[in-house]
């Protein structure tokens, strides 16, 4: 058995596998599945569904599309807005075993600064992820393609909490090293990535478009090679933790990521196909360390000056 | 039955122990050592080892109602009922004896009593069409245990398109066919309208699981009659737990229900319209 544990913004962390938001509802599943679910919890933190200021609805259906190793979805962020989360959600997922990180996002810097006071002062939150990159609603994918914008948004929050903000990052920007920086710059602790790739099918008799919403990101083993290289990038960028995403599906998935430098590894889509699918990653992990003679996970190297 | 039998954490391997042609279609059957009794509404998600396979799809699993649930030796023989239509159902239609099934559930919220349904409803109507009266096999079963008076009205497009029907085990089964190859020549809706005029329609509770367009029809004529319905319906979902917000259906007062935790089975006065955008396919 390696030692899996890792540390990260100052969380200690069981192993490196987490979810990725949106992809693991964890009070859905503690209906379907009862409290076994939280007794072999998948996952070592938690990444909750995106919250936004206001209650949403959602886009409208269909969807989802299935594709060649993946998924299109274009769920549109439904959610119960901040004072349903904070009310009925947050203490239901405080009795889950790990530690509870909530993302968040709003259509004006004014809205993500209300988030982020409102979470980063409750205790059972352990850090906050700022969705800068969901490409189903236009707000979000504006900050998070501009490093001046994402400067300036961090910028205006990090004295706004003290719990560390992890920065999701987009895949669909030429360079998103500059992202990155310009997150690290305006002091963020992390960055995550990636968020799925802006993606359409057509509805292969009326060749309208497929989604409700016309368009959707694609997600899944079909995205892998691309995370990858994001990861590879970025993390030869900054120096703040990496959390790496992106089709992992297996344990040597999970390590190639965190070879390329990320700290922790998140699970989205396969997780749809199973939901002990973390678990199983996490347990690969071992044994793809064990093969290698490994005892401990990769070390990141030290960000490069270069670019 | 509202009160949903939840499903062992985690994706399952159970053996394939039979897969028989009934009708146009197949059943499945599998061994399910480690879940519990399902009931008549619920549904799992299933897969198999060919999937991901050349081409990548099929990728998601695919959900099914399960059809029949008899104990067996070591556990549970579980039923399905299916028709190969796409990639995915392709792979699960040509299991053979020893293959695995992979399974998760018994997941989403079972049918409604009567009872619970409508005001003073006893007895039940079950009507199905397509691959969709699967569901409601198991649910006459379950009925029939429980003494609840019932009528049961199938439909079917054609001979290539039906079967199913010996998974009712019972032969009071009324049946339409738009090809007239069985029972009455036309839409199983119309069975259900005549049942309707009776006096005592409101006696009992309608049950219905089919095609889109049949399911608005079975909504409509309730509605106008006001009898109580409940409708077991299908969107594309990529979990059955929840988690992926794929699965919205429209509300009547507003917003969306996840059909995977909030149904499958919904009560038609809930809906405004069962003709859902990707559905049916």
């Amino acid at each position: 058995m390696a030692d899996l544990g890792v540390e990260i913004c100052g969380i200690a962390l069981e192993h490196p596998v987490i979810n990725g938001s949106g992809t693991f509802d964890a009070l859905a599943a503690r209906r379907a599945f009862g409290d076994r679910m939280d007794q072999s919890f998948p996952f070592s933190a938690f990444v909750s569904k995106t919250i936004t200021p206001e209650p949403r609805a959602g886009n409208p259906p269909p969807r989802l599309y299935e594709t060649p190793a993946g998924m299109i979805n274009s769920i549109g962020l439904p959610n119960k807005g901040l004072e349903g989360f904070l009310e009925a959600d947050l203490p239901e997922l405080d009795r889950l075993p790990v530690p509870l990180i909530v993302s968040v996002m709003a259509p004006s810097r004014d809205g993500f600064a209300t988030l982020v006071e409102r979470v980063g002062e409750r205790d059972e939150v352990a850090a906050i992820e700022l969705n800068v990159s969901c490409p189903n609603v236009s707000s979000g994918l504006i900050v998070g393609e501009q490093p001046a914008e994402t400067l300036a948004l961090l910028s205006a929050l990090r004295p706004l909490t003290a719990k560390p903000l992890i920065v999701k990052l987009t895949p669909t920007v030429a360079d998103p090293g500059a992202i990155a920086r310009a997150a690290e710059d305006g002091g963020a602790d992390a960055v995550s990535l990636v968020n799925t790739l802006r993606a359409t099918a057509l509805d292969p008799l009326t060749l309208e478009p497929w989604l409700g919403a016309g368009s959707g990101g694609l997600s899944g083993p079909a995205i892998r090679a691309v995370a990858l290289d994001q990861v590879r990038r970025v993390a030869a960028e900054v120096s703040i933790p990496v959390i790496g995403m992106g089709g992992i599906e297996s344990g040597a998935d999970a390590l190639a990521m965190l070879g390329l430098g990320a700290s922790v590894v998140a699970v989205g889509t396969a997780s749809f196909r199973d939901p002990l699918a973390g678990a199983r990653i996490r347990a690969e992990l071992d044994e793809e360390l064990s093969l290698r003679g490994r005892a401990h996970l990769p070390r990141r190297l030290p960000a490069s000056t270069s670019g | 039955m509202s009160d949903r039998v939840l499903a062992p954490f985690g994706r399952r391997c159970c053996e394939v122990s039979a897969n028989r042609a009934s009708g146009g279609y197949r059943v499945v059957s599998a061994l399910d050592r480690e879940g519990p009794q399902p009931q008549p509404g619920q549904f799992y998600m299933l897969s198999t080892d060919a999937w991901g396979g050349p081409g990548g799809r099929p990728y998601l699993p695919r959900a099914f109602s399960v059809a029949a649930a008899e104990p067996a030796r070591e556990g549970l023989r579980l039923d399905f009922l299916i028709e190969a239509v796409g990639p995915g159902t392709a792979l699960l239609a040509g299991l053979d004896s020893g293959d695995s099934l992979h399974l998760t559930g018994p997941l989403g919220r079972p049918f409604s009593d009567p009872g619970e349904l409508g005001k003073g409803a006893a007895g039940a109507v079950l009507v199905g069409g397509g691959i969709g009266v699967a569901p409601l096999a198991l649910l006459r079963r379950e009925l029939a245990r429980r003494g609840v008076p019932q009528r049961t009205l199938l439909g079917f497009r054609d001979r290539a398109h039906s079967g199913g029907l010996e998974l009712f085990d019972c032969s009071e089964i009324r049946t339409a066919s738009e090809d007239g190859h069985t029972g009455h020549q036309g839409y199983v809706t119309e069975l259900l309208g005549v049942l309707l005029e009776g006096d005592d329609a409101r006696s009992a509770a309608v049950y219905a699981c089919g095609p889109p367009a049949m399911l608005e029809a079975v909504r409509l004529m309730c509605a106008e009659r006001g009898v109580a319905a409940e409708l077991a319906m299908e969107t594309p979902m990529a979990c059955g737990f929840g988690s992926c917000f794929g699965c919205a259906v429209p509300l009547a007062d507003g917003g969306y229900m996840r059909l995977c935790v909030d149904g499958p089975t919904v009560a038609a006065d809930r809906i405004e319209s069962a003709l859902i955008a990707g559905s049916g396919h």
